[in-house]
């Protein structure tokens, strides 16, 4: 399974290397959220600071949104699909190395978005280990049932509305969870932090087990 | 065409029966009641005044909104393990009332609300949650009624069925935290439940009785619409396929 994985990852992530695809649309796409919430709130007042985990985490999960959507898109075209049924390879693997491919766009996306918020936002960053590995759970957490229901729509002539409404509702405690953790850290009281972290690490087991039992039908049937 | 669809199956006038009848009023005679014993004979209370006699349609469209997501959880379990065709439709059928149900708590609790807390919605765990509950439902039908084959829609579906419950329980915990951590007690823990007498106490049990027994009568007729349904649908490519046949056949 953990070889399948690695095969699919490596394709996602070599796919995106060459294409550029989440580097040059889905990126600039969360600065511009960033942008915009500027816009929509007076950077001047408090209430951009004081909002700033929960909007960093809103244009996260935007962006995951368009990163999963082209993850499955890369599989619609050409019969990949078929291609991928085909190939022999563990359902759960494949469903593994998605989550890691999506993950791992996601990261660097995050890294990335928080140079913008410290830039943009004048943010001080403070409490990295809890910021850390918040963002590793919350980015796990996201990639595994954003590719499960991902994989629910894809073949659907309306994926694209279908996903964000399967998707959102389900990720709530995990942006609940992520901004709460990323204020605490913020706050320079990360002891508040830590009991998110363990929520979000229930849902991201919940998801993976939920993936690797429910891939294989779910790319089956279609 | 239409004759030979009528032939192959056999179609029930309605979806009603005896014990659907007798569900039936049932029902309406326990509706009677519940709004004679929560409008006219129980007390008003002693701190919320009039507003009170909401809570006896409020409390039970609650509980059985949550019987409603269990039973789809469970049901859609028993599908994707058993294949279970009949769990399916009890899924599908029990999703579609609790959305009705959910609904129908987030509307009395806002009109109870509104001259109770003097707003419409406060960010309340409990309120919180039951609307993400309601979204949740709204995407498990979206997906059960997607214009796609009959078995990816089942299956699909079953899949965010079974995840309805753990959802509910983790958007629950999350929510929960969430308020806990900004606000110290929720509004509702000391307004429900802190004393309930008498007659109060007995029109909430017609409540539940009432809300139950339209719930029941509700899954039924439901089911068995969606079984129609079913039949339908595979007559109807049976039927086509025939067609097919018969004109290649003919050529």
């Amino acid at each position: 399974m953990l070889h399948d994985a690695l095969l699919i990852a490596g394709k996602d992530l070599r796919l995106e290397l060459r294409s550029r695809v989440a580097l040059n649309q889905v990126l600039p796409f969360a600065l511009l959220v960033l942008v915009l919430f500027a816009f929509a709130l007076d950077p001047d007042k408090s209430a951009l600071t004081q909002a700033t985990p929960g909007l960093y985490w809103i244009a996260v999960l935007f962006s995951a949104l368009l990163a999963l959507q082209r993850s499955f898109a890369i599989e619609a075209a050409d019969g990949n699909r078929d291609a991928l049924r085909l190939s022999g390879l563990d359902p759960a693997g494949i469903f593994v190395g998605k989550v890691l491919a999506v993950s791992v766009q996601l990261i660097v996306l995050e890294m990335l978005l928080g140079i913008g918020v410290a830039v943009l936002y004048t943010t001080r960053i403070e409490g990295w280990g809890l910021l850390i590995v918040t963002s590793v759970i919350a980015t796990a957490s996201i990639a595994a049932a954003g590719t499960l229901f991902g994989v629910l729509a894809a073949g659907l002539r309306v994926r694209e509305t279908l996903l964000p409404l399967l998707l959102l509702p389900v990720l709530a405690p995990v942006l609940i969870g992520s901004t709460r953790a990323f204020e605490a850290a913020l706050n320079g009281s990360p002891s508040e932090g830590w009991p998110w972290v363990g929520l979000m690490s229930v849902f991201a087991l919940l998801y993976i087990v939920a993936g690797v039992l429910g891939f294989g039908p779910l790319l089956e049937e279609s | 065409m239409t004759t030979q669809s009528s032939n192959t199956l056999a179609v029930p006038d309605s979806t009603g029966s005896r014990g659907t009848r007798i569900i039936g009023v049932l029902a309406l005679l326990s509706m009677a009641a519940l709004a004679l014993f929560g409008l006219v004979l129980s007390p008003p209370d002693a701190s919320q005044g009039e507003v009170v006699r909401i809570l006896y349609v409020h409390v039970p469209s609650a509980t059985f909104a949550y019987i409603g997501c269990f039973l789809t959880t469970f049901g859609s379990a028993m599908y994707l393990w058993r294949r279970s065709r009949w769990w399916e439709l009890v899924a599908y059928a029990s999703a579609e009332i609790a959305t009705v149900f959910t609904a129908i708590v987030l509307v009395t609790g806002m009109i109870w609300g509104r001259p109770t807390w003097g707003v419409y919605w406060v960010w309340d765990a409990r309120l919180t949650s039951t609307a993400m509950l309601l979204l949740l439902l709204l995407g498990y039908l979206a997906v059960r009624r997607l214009p796609a084959d009959h078995e990816v829609r089942t299956r699909r579906a079953a899949i965010v069925g079974l995840l309805l419950v753990p959802n509910v329980m983790i958007v629950r915990q999350s929510v929960q935290w969430w308020r806990t951590l900004h606000q110290k007690p929720t509004l509702l823990a000391n307004g429900v439940g802190a004393k309930i007498e008498g007659l109060m106490l007995f029109s909430l049990f017609i409540g539940f009785i009432a809300i139950g027994l339209v719930f029941t009568w509700l899954l039924i007729h439901r089911f068995r619409l969606a079984w129609l349904e079913d039949q339908v649908d595979e007559a109807g490519l049976d039927v086509a396929i025939a067609e097919r046949r018969a004109e290649g056949a003919a050529s």
